[in-house]
């Protein structure tokens, strides 16, 4: 994005990242100073919704000014290649009937693939707080842990099991996009009968009180850079998928995932 | 095979090359002197490499860890301090051979092992390593949390002269890795509302604390102590024929036990150089020489210490799996870069592995050029003046530890942590084994929870999987092991010996 941005606007563009608890403390740092900033913008996602809430983070996404929602990314449940189960429908027959039989592993206690796994249950009638989600700390150990056998079935970002199920070591069940993914041969869950989309995004959002016209210009330089040659080619080189929205939309958007997002999350434990 | 071949094409290139020599000439120069080891050195590393390219970070601190060793080897020899743990054992004969005007063959033996074992012992690893990383992919968490207990019990256990001290050590060690969001119930623990300790304390910051600052703390309240005597180089570097003779059976034994055991689960460099010490000093034919300077009691455990660090290697690449503290530091470094070790490592990241491997082949022949020719300019490093030099340290922990992420409050705990390490100097409590509790705990905690979670609360979920439960039952032999010749000396009714073996001093660094 750094270059993209750089090549729109024709000035430098310096590029911070701040580590640390779900990207909390980045938006801490952020909002307590870049107030009427207009120059300065953060970048966060599903993630960072995920983890106000968890963390009770003293900061929130409402007190930043939303600019554009820019990427998101499918989420994929797989088992193992010698699972018994074919399909979704037979996970889910026996995830309903005997709830924490079924063991999921995924990314971090409170990330997207644990709300997705507390979405689906919701959906499908299993009371989330008995679902059995065991946290890995990335994808690569979650990977690892679904080829050991040691888990039921995994949930991370499409991407990250590519290259197992292109291996035949793992079978893709189905994927969390509203529509189905080029070259993925699995089906949404909806048309597995889960009525569930669920992406993990990523946008952009300006500091704390803006005014109208400093949102608007800001706003108009991200349409220019996702329209550029450079972002164009950064989507694909890293296979992002384009999930540009901005204003009024962006803002209802967000406002619906932070809902269901503490919805589930409290319905799955982690926030009282 | 064919990636292990393009490792070595791409170690070829000047840049990778260049921080062989960096790293391996950067290690000499820490093992000769002692109280500074490989742990401290890459920890003070880290921060200042952060946008490197991680091949070539790691290439450099694999240099430093094996280049630490030929150096301690040094110090063992002409000064009797080791400068590092796992030149204890070279301190027994080599000392002895350089007060009888042969410190020239000590040094070359010492050399020229290391140069052996170094040579053989990534061929070990370029077979075993893809074994292990198969078989690791059926590791379950109950599997690794039996693993984690072995490692830890046969480091406190096997290693230093108290269990408890061993013990408190890697507690303390544990109380740092607790900090921060818990992994599985993304819950916050011990962070006293300080922001900035939710994602917990950076290992970095605890390995510069603990080694750097306190080890500066402690060398300044000893600084009125005496000097040492240097022995001086007087005869060649080299080793007439005998030498040789007796030297190379040593060198293979030793690179075999210490592939082999830095290799287990046990590993650590400490353990084989004894190992390697006794083994040679109950085959010799020269009996009579132990103890005034017999030439395999430095050539064993030399190529002992050489050969362990592939050994350690193997279960830090394939199964994520430190086993002494410079491991453990490793392991911090490969998720600075975000690479993950573990059975996926070798098909994720082949370039990488296969490159590190050839690393160790190439690194070690510089190692050969820089011992050999070189060890009168090593000898000189000795003269540095301590205030001068650990006041360096101190500056340059300082400010890596604050450029990681400018954060003031990592300073702050560097130094509180620096004064913890400070007393466990003071109370002869090992360092070491806090690193390894800083890491291996958590990990082994949250397997626990873990296999629990998985086997719905019910305990017995270690028992029915043969992997775990045979690990398990060597974790409780490593527990016992070092009381048994006392207890069979009690029941036999013979005088009682020292109460329990003792493998090591303990105090790696």
């Amino acid at each position: 994005m750094q270059a993209a941005l750089s090549a729109t606007t024709g000035q430098t563009v310096q590029v911070y990242n701040v580590s640390g608890a779900g990207g909390t403390i980045g938006l801490a740092q952020f909002v307590n100073e870049a107030k009427g900033k207009p120059h300065e913008l953060m970048v966060g996602g599903l993630v960072m919704v995920g983890a106000i809430q968890t963390n009770k983070a003293p900061v929130s996404l409402s007190q930043v000014t939303p600019i554009a929602l820019l990427t998101a990314e499918a989420e994929a449940i797989v088992v193992p290649a010698d699972s018994k189960y074919q399909t979704l429908q037979e996970l889910i027959t026996d995830f309903k009937a005997n709830p924490t039989a079924i063991v999921w592993g995924g990314g971090s206690a409170g990330g997207t693939d644990h709300i997705l796994v507390g979405l689906i249950a919701k959906t499908v009638g299993v009371a989330p707080n008995q679902v059995n989600y065991i946290a890995y700390s990335g994808g690569g150990e979650a990977t690892a842990a679904i080829l050991s056998g040691a888990v039921t079935a995994g949930v991370s970002g499409v991407s990250e099991f590519a290259e197992q199920v292109a291996a035949g070591t793992m079978r893709m069940l189905a994927v969390s996009s509203e529509q189905r993914i080029e070259g993925v041969g699995a089906p949404t869950l909806k048309e597995a009968g889960v009525d569930v989309a669920l992406m993990n995004w990523r946008a952009v959002f300006g500091a704390p009180d803006l005014t109208a016209e400093q949102r608007a210009a800001i706003i108009a330089t991200f349409a220019k850079m996702h329209a550029s040659k450079e972002w164009q080619d950064a989507l694909a080189k890293n296979g992002w998928s384009d999930f540009f929205r901005t204003g009024d939309e962006f803002n209802s958007f967000l406002n619906n995932e932070m809902t269901r997002i503490g919805g589930v999350l409290r319905d799955l434990g982690l926030v009282q | 095979m064919l990636s292990a071949i393009s490792g070595f094409a791409n170690v070829l290139t000047p840049q990778y090359l260049l921080l062989a020599a960096i790293g391996v000439t950067i290690g000499t120069a820490i093992g000769v002197l002692p109280g500074i080891g490989p742990v401290l050195t890459v920890a003070l590393l880290l921060p200042l490499t952060y946008n490197f390219d991680p091949t070539g970070a790691l290439i450099m601190f694999a240099g430093i860890y094996y280049g630490g060793m030929d150096g301690g080897s040094t110090t063992s020899i002409l000064l009797n301090t080791p400068g590092e743990s796992a030149s204890v054992a070279t301190t027994f004969e080599g000392f002895a051979m350089a007060k009888s005007g042969r410190a020239g063959a000590a040094l070359a033996t010492a050399a020229v092992g290391s140069f052996v074992a170094g040579t053989l012992s990534p061929i070990l690893l370029t077979f075993v390593a893809p074994l292990l990383a198969r078989v690791a992919l059926l590791f379950q968490p109950a599997d690794y949390f039996a693993l984690t207990v072995l490692a830890f019990v046969s480091v406190t256990a096997l290693v230093g002269s108290s269990v408890i001290r061993g013990m408190i050590s890697l507690f303390i060690g544990l109380f740092f890795g607790l900090i921060g969001i818990d992994i599985l119930s993304g819950q916050v623990r011990m962070t006293f509302g300080i922001v900035e300790l939710l994602d917990g304390i950076d290992v970095v910051v605890v390995a510069v604390g603990l080694f750097a600052v306190g080890e500066a703390l402690y060398v300044a309240s000893q600084l009125r102590h005496s000097k040492e005597e240097i022995l001086s180089v007087r005869s060649s570097i080299w080793m007439n024929c005998e030498e040789w003779q007796r030297s190379w059976p040593a060198w293979l034994r030793g690179a075999l036990i210490g592939f082999s055991l830095g290799a287990l689960p046990a590993g650590g460099a400490e353990i084989p150089t004894f190992l390697s010490y006794t083994i040679e000093k109950r085959l010799s034919k020269h009996k009579e020489e132990w103890g005034h300077g017999a030439i395999e009691g430095v050539a064993g455990p030399e190529a002992a210490n050489n050969a362990a660090f592939s050994g350690v290697l193997v279960p830090l690449l394939t199964l994520s799996l430190p086993t002494s503290a410079t491991a453990a530091i490793l392991l911090a470094a490969f998720q600075i870069y975000n690479l993950q070790p573990g059975p996926l490592l070798f098909q994720k990241a082949p370039d990488l592995v296969w490159t590190l491997v050839a690393s160790l082949y190439i690194g070690n022949m510089m190692l050969l050029i820089l011992n050999l020719p070189l060890i009168r300019i090593w000898v000189k490093i000795l003269t540095i003046p301590r205030p001068l030099l650990y006041s360096g340290i101190l500056v340059f922990g300082t400010l890596g530890v604050y450029s990681m992420a400018n954060s003031f409050i990592d300073v702050l705990l560097m130094y509180a942590i620096g004064v913890i390490g400070f007393f466990m100097r003071r109370f002869q409590l090992p360092v070491g084994p806090a690193i390894l509790g800083l890491i291996l705990l958590p990990l082994a905690e949250a397997q626990f929870r873990r296999a629990l979670a998985i086997s719905q609360g019910d305990l017995s979920v270690f028992v029915p999987r043969p992997l775990s439960l045979g690990l398990l039952l060597a974790a409780l032999a490593a527990l016992v092991l070092p009381y048994l010749p006392a207890l069979a000396a009690r029941l036999t009714g013979k005088q009682t010996g020292p109460r329990r073996l003792v493998f090591g001093k303990g105090d790696e660094d």
